[in-house]
Formats: C-alpha cells, sequence, structure tokens
C-alpha cells in the first residue's frame, strides 16, 4: 500500500521535477536557481521496489509469527498468498490496474535457482540414492502418466459437452496443458513438508520426484508446445520418436553439466587456501552458472542445478574453511527462503488480475477432480509394481501421504504465462484454472495434510543428528553387506556403492580434496600425543615411576603410519618456540631429585625469556581473513596456559587439589581475543592423582585448529 | 552348469533347508550354483582360502571377520547347509502373525537373530562381550574423522566405562 502510494506519489513529483529541466530551452528566460532538493525516483525505482517486496515480504513473515497459533496450524504458505491477494487487491484499487505480475522469465531466472540450488545442497545424498529407483519412477512415469490422463481426461470432458465451447482447444492442446499441471512443484513440496516433518523416506521420495521430474516436464511442455505450433495435422512419427530421445537428451545432458560444475567447482575450492574470502562466492557462482548454461541449451536446469550441489558437496565442505562453511550454508538458506516468500506473494498478487484469465467452471472443476484421481490412482499402481523390489515396502499410509502430497505450485503457474495466447486460443482459460489448481494445493491441501498425517499416524522424523555411535555401526554394516553380496557374487546396490567408494577414494578425492584436509587428522592426533604427554608427565612426578605401558596405549591406526613413527620428539620440539618447552628428558628417563630442579630453573627461564607478545592490530582489509594471526595467537595462549599448568604438577607432590581458574590473558588492542583455547583442558580438574576428566561431553571453543574436534567431542556417544 | 547343480542336490536335501532357512526354491538353486562354483577342490565343502580367493571380499576391511562367521567354532570346512545358515541371517524380516510358529525355534532371520549375529561379528575372542579393544579394531573401517572421533571419545573416556 505504501510502495503503490509511494509510486503514485512520485509521479506528478517526478512530473514537477522535471519541469525545471525544460525551462533553458525556451529562449531568452534565465535559468533556474540550483536546486536544493531534486525528486529522483526514476532513476532507483527498479532496485527500490525489489528491495521493498522482499521488505514488505520478510515484514509479513514477522508478523505471522507473532502468532504461534496460527503458524502451527497454517502453513506459511497460505498465509503468504493469502497476504498476496490482499495486496494485489489494494494495488488493483489503488491504482486501477494491476502492476505486479510473476513474470515467468524473473521466476526462472532469479527466484528459481536459489531455492533448487539449497535444496540439492543439503540433500541427504545417501538418503537420495538408497531410494533412487522409486523416485525415478515416480518422477518419470508418474508425471507421464499423470499428463497423458488429465489431458484425455479433459479431451473427453470436452467431447461430452461439459466444458463450453468457447474454449477452443484441441486434443494437443488439453495435452499440453495436462504436462504443465501434472508436475509436482519443488517449492510447494518444500514449503509444505517443512512443517510437517514425515519421515525421511518419505520426505525424499516425494521431494526426490518434484526435483526430478522437471525433465519430464520440460520435454513435454516444449514437444507439446512445438506440436501445438505446427499443427496437429502436421505431425509425423518422427517427431514422436525425436521427443521420446529428446527426454533423454534434457535429462541425462542436464545431470551432465550439473555434474561438470560440482567437479570444477571441487577443483577450484581446492585452490582457495590463501583467498578464503572468495569461496562462499565460487560456490553460488558456479552453481548459479550450471544453472544458466543448462537453461541456455535448453536442458533441464533444475537437474543440472541439483546434480552439483549433490555432487561437489562431499569435497568442497572438506576444502573450504569452516568460515566459509557457515556463510554458505546461511546465505543459501537465506536465499531460499527469501525467494519462496516472495513467489508465493507474487502468485497471490497476480491472482488478481482479471484480464488475464477467463473462467470456465467445468474445465476448472474437471481439472482439480482429475489431478486428485489420477494421481492416487498413478502413486497406487507404481506402488504396487516397486514393492516387488523394494527391501522396505512402501504401506497404504504412505502412498496416502505421497498422493495427497503432490502439489502445483509456481513453475505450473509461470509455464502457463508463458503460452502464446495466438497459438493456443484457450490460453486465458487454461491460467484462471492453474491459478484455481495452484490455489487449492497450497492452500486446502497445504492446510489439511498436517492434521491428515496426524490422524493416519505417519511415522514422524527424529530430529536429532546421528550419534557418532550410531554412524559408525551404520559404517560397519554396510560393510557387512558388501562383503555378503560379494560372497554371494550378487551385484547388488551395497556391491556398486561400495565400488563407487574405492573409486572416490583412490582417484576423486585425491585430486579434489585438498592436502590438508589430511591435515585436521594430524592435528587431532596432536591432541591425543599431548594429552598423552601431559599424562606421562604426571606420572613422572609422582615419584619418578617408569612410565608403564599400560597409561599409554596407542592403538594402531593403519591409516596414519606415518604419524605413528613421528616421535614424541619431533612433536615436543615443535612446540618449542614459545612458552612451554617440554624437554624430551622429564618423560624418558628416572630422574634423581637434582635433575628436576633444574628442569625447574630451565623451564622457568624459557618462561621469563619469552618476548613480549605483538600487537595485534585488527584487520580490517576486505581482500582476507586474517585467520592465522588468531591461530598463532591461540596457540601461544594454549601453550602459556600448558606451560602453567606444568607448573602446578610440581605442587602435586605436596597433595594438592585445586581446580584451574586462572583468568586467561586477554589481548591488547581492539581485537577481542576468542577466550579459552585454555577452557577445554582447564576443565580437567586436578587431583592428587593425575587428571580426572570431565564428563565425556566437553565443550571445546576457540581455536580454528580445535573447532573441527569441537563438532566431533559434542556429539554424544 | 544349472543343471548339473541341481541334480547334485537331492529334493529332500532342499527341502530341508527350505524349512530351514526360509529360502525359496530358485534362490536355493542359486545359491547352490555359486557354491561350487567358489568350491575349486570340488568335494562339497568350502575352506577359507576358497573365500579368501573372492578380490572384493580381500579389501573390505570386515572381510576376515565376515569369512570367519561362515566357519562353526574350531572347523575349518563349511559345507553347504552351514553356508546356507549363514546366509539364512541376511533375509528380509518377514513380520506376519500367521506364519509364525510359537513352538517352534525362532527363524534363523528373525530380529534379535540378526542382533546375535552382528555380536557375533564384533566379538572377536567370544568371550559374549564387546571390549574398547574390539570397537576400535572395528573403526578401522571407519572414514578418517570417524576414527578420530572415536579415538579422541576413548581418551577422554579412559577413566569411565563407556557402552
Amino acid at each position: 500500500m505504501l510502495r503503490a502510494a509511494l509510486s503514485l506519489l512520485a509521479l506528478p513529483l517526478a512530473g514537477a521535477a522535471e519541469e525545471p529541466t525544460q525551462k533553458p530551452e525556451s529562449p531568452g528566460e534565465p535559468p533556474p536557481g540550483l536546486e536544493l532538493f531534486r525528486w529522483q525516483w526514476h532513476e532507483v525505482e527498479a532496485p527500490y521496489l525489489v528491495a521493498l517486496w522482499i521488505l514488505v515480504a520478510s515484514l509479513a513473515k514477522i508478523v505471522f509469527h507473532l502468532s504461534r497459533k496460527v503458524t502451527s496450524l497454517v502453513p506459511e504458505s497460505c498465509l503468504l498468498i493469502l497476504l498476496g491477494l490482499v495486496l494485489g487487491g489494494i494495488v488493483l484499487a489503488v491504482a486501477k490496474k494491476a502492476e505486479y505480475q510473476l513474470e515467468p522469465g524473473t521466476f526462472f531466472l532469479f527466484l528459481l535457482p536459489p531455492i533448487v540450488l539449497d535444496s540439492g545442497y543439503f540433500m541427504p545424498s545417501r538418503l537420495f540414492f538408497d531410494n533412487l529407483g522409486a523416485i525415478l519412477t515416480y518422477a518419470v512415469v508418474g508425471t507421464l502418466w499423470n499428463a497423458f490422463t488429465t489431458g484425455a481426461a479433459l479431451w473427453g470432458l470436452q467431447q461430452a459437452g461439459l466444458v463450453a465451447p468457447r474454449v477452443q482447444a484441441g486434443l494437443l492442446d488439453f495435452l499440453l496443458f495436462g504436462s504443465l499441471i501434472s508436475a509436482v512443484d519443488p517449492v510447494a513440496v518444500l514449503a509444505v513438508f517443512e512443517e510437517v516433518h514425515v519421515n525421511e523416506t518419505l520426505f525424499i521420495i516425494v521431494f526426490g520426484e518434484s526435483l526430478l521430474n522437471d525433465a519430464v516436464t520440460v520435454v513435454l511442455y516444449k514437444v507439446c508446445n512445438s506440436f501445438v505450433e505446427m499443427g496437429s495435422a502436421n505431425v509425423q512419427a518422427t517427431d514422436y520418436l525425436k521427443g521420446v530421445a529428446s527426454l533423454f537428451v534434457v535429462s541425462l545432458g542436464g545431470a551432465a553439466v550439473g555434474l561438470v560444475f560440482a567437479f570444477l567447482l571441487a577443483l577450484t575450492t581446492r585452490f582457495t587456501k590463501r583467498v578464503r574470502i572468495i569461496e562462499p562466492l565460487l560456490v553460488f557462482l558456479l552453481a548459479y552458472a550450471a544453472y544458466l548454461t543448462a537453461e541456455m541449451a535448453s536442458l533441464s536446469a533444475i537437474l543440472a542445478v541439483t546434480m552439483c550441489g549433490l555432487g561437489c558437496k562431499k569435497y568442497v565442505e572438506a576444502n573450504i574453511s569452516h568460515k566459509s562453511r557457515t556463510t554458505v550454508k546461511y546465505t543459501m538458506k537465506t536465499l531460499a527462503s527469501c525467494a519462496e516468500t516472495v513467489i508465493f506473494m507474487l502468485l497471490g498478487i497476480s491472482a488478481v488480475d482479471s484480464s488475464k484469465w477467463a473462467w470456465d467452471s467445468g474445465l476448472v472443476l474437471g481439472t482439480l477432480i482429475f489431478i486428485l484421481f489420477f494421481r492416487a490412482l498413478g502413486v497406487v499402481l507404481q506402488t504396487w509394481v516397486l514393492n516387488q523390489f523394494r527391501l522396505v515396502p512402501l504401506d497404504k499410509i504412505d502412498q496416502v501421504v505421497m498422493s495427497y502430497g503432490g502439489l502445483r505450485g509456481a513453475v505450473a503457474f509461470a509455464l502457463v504465462i508463458l503460452l502464446d495466447r495466438t497459438k493456443v486460443p484457450a490460453k486465458d482459460y487454461f491460467v484462471a484454472t492453474t491459478i484455481v489448481v495452484v490455489f487449492f494445493t497450497v492452500i486446502v491441501q497445504g492446510l489439511t495434510i498436517k492434521p491428515l498425517v496426524k490422524w493416519l499416524k505417519v511415522k514422524r522424523s527424529e530430529h536429532h543428528k546421528p550419534t557418532l555411535n550410531q554412524e559408525l555401526h551404520e559404517h560397519t554394516f554396510d560393510h557387512i553387506l558388501a562383503a555378503v553380496e560379494d560372497v554371494v557374487g550378487h551385484h547388488g546396490y551395497h556391491y556398486w556403492r561400495d565400488r563407487w567408494e574405492q573409486f572416490d577414494k583412490k582417484y576423486l578425492s585425491q585430486l579434489l580434496m585438498r592436502r590438508s584436509a589430511y591435515r585436521i587428522r594430524d592435528q587431532i592426533w596432536d591432541v591425543y600425543y599431548r594429552l598423552n604427554i601431559r599424562d606421562a608427565i604426571s606420572f613422572v612426578d609422582q615419584g619418578g615411576h617408569v612410565l608403564s605401558s599400560t597409561g599409554l596405549t596407542l592403538p594402531s591406526m593403519p591409516s596414519r603410519n606415518s604419524v605413528a613413527e613421528t616421535s614424541v620428539t619431533n612433536l615436543l620440539r615443535r612446540e618449542s618456540g614459545s612458552g612451554a618447552c617440554l624437554d624430551l628428558q622429564v618423560i624418558d628417563t628416572v630422574r634423581s631429585g637434582r635433575d628436576r630442579e633444574d628442569a625447574v630453573m630451565h623451564h622457568l627461564l624459557c618462561g621469563g625469556l619469552y618476548k613480549p607478545r605483538r600487537r595485534y592490530k585488527a584487520s580490517c582489509s576486505r581482500h582476507f581473513i586474517s585467520e592465522d594471526a588468531q591461530e598463532r595467537q591461540d596457540k601461544e595462549v594454549f601453550q602459556q596456559n600448558m606451560k602453567r599448568r606444568l607448573e602446578s604438577f610440581k605442587s602435586t607432590k605436596h597433595n594438592i587439589c585445586f581446580t584451574k581458574s586462572k583468568p586467561r590473558p586477554r589481548k591488547t588492542g581492539r581485537r577481542k581475543a576468542r577466550l579459552p583455547s585454555g577452557t577445554p583442558l582447564r576443565s580437567w580438574r586436578l587431583t592428587a592423582c593425575g587428571f580426572e576428566p570431565p564428563s565425556v561431553r566437553i565443550q571445546l571453543r576457540g581455536t580454528p585448529s580445535w573447532t573441527v574436534l569441537r563438532d566431533l567431542v559434542t556429539t554424544e556417544v | 552348469m544349472g543343471s548339473r547343480a541341481s541334480t547334485l542336490l537331492r529334493d529332500e536335501e532342499l527341502e530341508e533347508i527350505k524349512k530351514e532357512t526360509g529360502f525359496s526354491h530358485s534362490q536355493i538353486t542359486r545359491l547352490y550354483s555359486r557354491f561350487t562354483s567358489l568350491d575349486k577342490g570340488e568335494n562339497g565343502t568350502l575352506s577359507r582360502e576358497d573365500f579368501q580367493r573372492i578380490p572384493e571380499l580381500a579389501i573390505n576391511p570386515l572381510g576376515d571377520r565376515i569369512i570367519n562367521a561362515f566357519f562353526p567354532e574350531g572347523e575349518d570346512q563349511v559345507n553347504f547347509r552351514g553356508f546356507m545358515r549363514t546366509l539364512a541371517h541376511f533375509r528380509p524380516i518377514e513380520d506376519n502373525e500367521k506364519s509364525k510358529d510359537v513352538n517352534g525355534p525362532e527363524p534363523l532371520n528373525s530380529r534379535s537373530n540378526k542382533l546375535h549375529f552382528a555380536f557375533r561379528l564384533y566379538d572377536l575372542d567370544k568371550d559374549e562381550k564387546i571390549s574398547r579393544d574390539e570397537l576400535l579394531q572395528v573403526c578401522r573401517g571407519a572414514p578418517g574423522e570417524l576414527v578420530l572421533g572415536l579415538c579422541l571419545l576413548i581418551i577422554v573416556g579412559r577413566n569411565c566405562s563407556f557402552l
């Protein structure tokens, strides 16, 4: 409302602003004085409007979430569509014409890619490939079935006279309409299922279907469109064959484009060690480039982006820094959510423009009934076939949810707007029908699916991340199953997955993952050694026992043989650069009292002679984040703490129990130190008998080298 | 090859195996031909070397344990019945109430029997307990971060028992 008023106000003002500039044209008149204030609406109009739209949508979301009751009952997408309707009505009333529409160009180029990228990147790939057979069946066979049956049924309806004759459409027109209305929409499915939380298998099947059926929809739409343009009399048999062939070309080509870009992305991120700041940018750019390339070549762009996200995730996550990972995750989610909001709002607004649609009750009602009925029928038939092959069959309740969850959305709307009215005279009727169908599925089905799921007692998803224990056992079982498949000689799913993992480990990971992705393991080894060393020191200090093997058990890790050979000396020497300087001799030999005094003196001197700390300037450079400085800082703090702890070891001789609670040194300068690189060890209480570890859940914070540990260790066993 | 195999397997034997393991007729025949193709010595039993000859099994970190699982206590040869008995653990679970024979022994592919089988795979020294070292041994197949994460937890849990 504000915006419409703003634009309306702007027009006269802009007109007024222009007048002074016209004056100098009339001869003889003195030029006007310097203008203090000019209204430059036209110059900022386009970006301002875009920003305002997104702002309105976000504010609306905030308003919705103020009432918990409403959001628990009504999915957000419904509320957004209704808001769009209201806004559209207001704009219509004020400006007397419908200003804003869901433009297909904007939709396909700007609004759809973020959503698809987000879903492709965060798709649980294991679950996806486990159910790939079912997903492909529903996507390809299901969509074809829906399209043909709906189109044919509508044509039959017209022949039976239930559709008014002013709807001039032949069989091909109805087939075209059937093809665009039959595709399950990923945006709508995501929006609704996100709030419903059904079990993962069900979700991945419906959602995977909505993504993969894009190829089929694109092909069907294009084929039917060109058939309609050619005229039904000119269609030859070869054209049908070409249509079938183009299905394979579009889908496989789209997937290939996506995989090529995934490979490029993984390869580029391997080399961004010194330019961390551009990593998120690379991810988005290359994924978007995949989308655009596929779009340009008339291949399935959604498939391309999905494959890109699926393929690159593992390597990109290993290569980029932790901060970049967080950035990528949150930016993707924000962009996707923003795009989704705008889409639903624009859907609502576009519906208001009655010049674009024409109503025919028979067509509308018929379409609604047919899409529901044929979807249900299709799902039942396909599930019956699939259950012959699946290990875990899909039961009746799953089938109900699957057929009810086949929502249509903005993609159908955008496709119908793209139709050419000269070639398809019934376009307006189709537009109206599409609007009704989309609204019905999103609003009615979206509202009722939650109660339905609860009523049918559908298995819900578990929310927690799998524990370390679970992951380990799952992995073990994978190996067992692959082994049994080898014994039996059956080249089944596990066999191929095993083969793929071998290939990946031998070739792909070497090529695409950074060398230092392996370095993380070194750091953890570091920690392990340090902890053991500290144990050893505590043993020695309590009366100089020779190191017994019960204290230091190093399990043999076959994959890091080289590290096992790295002597303890080297590790210790590495730390001698600053602060705590641990002498090897403290560990190895049995010491006399005199030697121990010497060691103490040695350490004190080392500590005392330490150079004063450099001042760390806060770096505001836009070109790189000086992470190394922080690492160095934290390492120093860590080592200072270690040194202090060593000295407190000496007092264990006197049976003092105390908990360490020394304040950490604060850095001078504008940079606030990230506190506890000392914290993890701080929580180990010092007792007379040595270290007593805290409860299993350690909270590790701080140092970049500890962030990996934090992710690992804060999972429960 | 197929016909020769089925004549070597007598019908009564087939029926017994079917009742014991629950495999179907065609599945048993197929598995028997696989058994004979693995059996290079042609003496009706498989030895450990026959299993180790399977190439993919050699690179599987848990390959040895699977092989051991086929051989009953202390023996070095497994006949077809034993082979089938082990493989029967891997059939899908059937949950129908009708065919459940309350008085008879539990079918080999029931949930608890599957769990027992998996437990026996972990438990190397057969003392009915999984020690920390045995768990670490299993870790060897797991990917890098998983191994080291568990390693770290073991460090931490050194003074307390976990599992």
